[in-house]
């Protein structure tokens, strides 16, 4: 049943969020740490065991499904609520700072890419 | 004309994915006619909502009554909810992979953003130890901003400038992403979590990758989502101490 995958989210999501949450007082920071991405990880995690065990019906997995499909549609409606308004009367100091520190780190992303591939190539080499 | 309205306004969450439906829709039309697929339909529909916001207050359109539907599907916890759901097809050993780059690529962004932040700050005026922190904060993305000048005692003016800048990142990253995507080879799992790790802000990212290549948005998400985090434990402790002592 569609229901079960749904609910083997929402376990996942309130697992990480609780995660994060313990990690974020045990750090001493009013708020969540990662929780999302905690969630990420164990459903990433438990979903790939169900399978191999064969505990994941189809039916099951399209209750996941949905909500991953209905992810587009969400940003679409979080960007609606932005306070655009805000970003926009800023001052200079806003809008210089966004567009520097933004792109300085666009800049950044294929040297740090490659960073990580040297070291892949690197252990694979080793391993090998 | 009233009993219209009072409709709607009872059932707003329904109304907004009828909003959001028919948003799209015009949207991947004008991908497909007026473009020829150039501009992918997620990236006109995203830009076509921060265009809506503009319309609204703070909380964008939903601040129109007849839209509040649109604070609960767009909320953090659908946001959440959903951006969870995309870690089913993610490949385990392709995180795995990655992860210390992926941790790597959180502490150099956080860092690198904050003293480019508070540097250019410094540059307009802004030369007090407190604000160099708490606009560098707001360059990582505009929850660190206001939590680090909480935490310091910034005035509240620098503490609304430090939010503005995280917000105009999230919306250029939303923006830019699909179009520099190429030149920054950001078209694998890898580089979309050392993207994730760097860029940081969670619904810039994203939504960014979302108009680039959905399958990306599991790896950038998982490592966004601790940068957050990262950056409220970083911005006001270490990293403030060491501009404290340097201005």
């Amino acid at each position: 049943m569609k229901i079960y995958g749904v609910a083997i989210l929402a376990g996942c999501f309130l697992i990480g969020h609780l995660v994060g949450d313990f990690l974020g007082v045990w750090l001493h920071i009013d708020g969540n740490v990662g929780g999302v991405g905690f969630a990420m990880l164990l459903l990433i995690v438990l979903s790939d065991w169900m399978k191999k065990k064969k505990y994941l019906p189809e039916e099951t997995e399209r209750g996941i499904l949905y909500w991953n499909a209905m992810y587009i549609p969400v940003v679409i409606a979080m960007s609606s609520i932005q306070n655009v308004k805000a970003a926009l009367t800023g001052g200079w100091v806003a809008v210089l700072v966004g567009l520097f520190g933004t792109a300085f780190c666009f800049f950044l992303v294929p040297i740090v890419a490659k960073i990580g591939e040297k070291r892949q190539t690197d252990t694979n080499q080793n391993q090998q | 004309m009233n009993i219209i309205e009072k409709l709607i306004e009872k059932n707003g969450f329904v109304f907004a994915f009828l909003v959001v439906g028919v948003i799209m829709y015009l949207s991947y039309q004008a991908s497909k006619k007026l473009t020829n697929n150039k501009i992918p339909g997620a990236a006109i529909a995203i830009s076509a909502g921060l265009v809506l916001a503009y319309f609204g207050g703070k909380k964008g359109i939903s601040d129109i009554p007849l839209f509040s539907g649109m604070a609960l599907l767009g909320g953090s916890m659908m946001r959440d909810f959903t951006i969870v759901a995309t870690a089913m097809g993610a490949s385990f050993s392709e995180i795995k992979k990655t992860g210390l780059v992926g941790v790597l690529s959180l502490v150099i962004g956080i860092v690198v953003t904050f003293f480019i932040g508070g540097s250019i700050g410094y540059a307009m005026g802004y030369t007090d130890a407190k604000s160099f922190a708490t606009i560098g904060a707001g360059a990582c993305t505009f929850i660190v901003g206001p939590v680090t000048g909480t935490a310091i005692g910034a005035t509240s003016d620098v503490i609304a400038i430090s939010i503005a800048i995280g917000v105009i990142k999230s919306i250029l990253v939303t923006i830019c992403t699909p179009i520099i995507a190429k030149r920054i080879g950001l078209n694998n799992p890898h580089t979309a979590m050392v993207f994730g790790g760097l860029i940081g802000t969670t619904s810039g990212v994203a939504a960014g990758l979302a108009a680039t290549d959905p399958k990306l948005v599991p790896y950038g998400a998982l490592t966004a989502t601790f940068y957050t985090g990262l950056g409220c434990l970083l911005c006001p402790s270490v990293l403030y101490f060491i501009i404290d002592s340097i201005l």
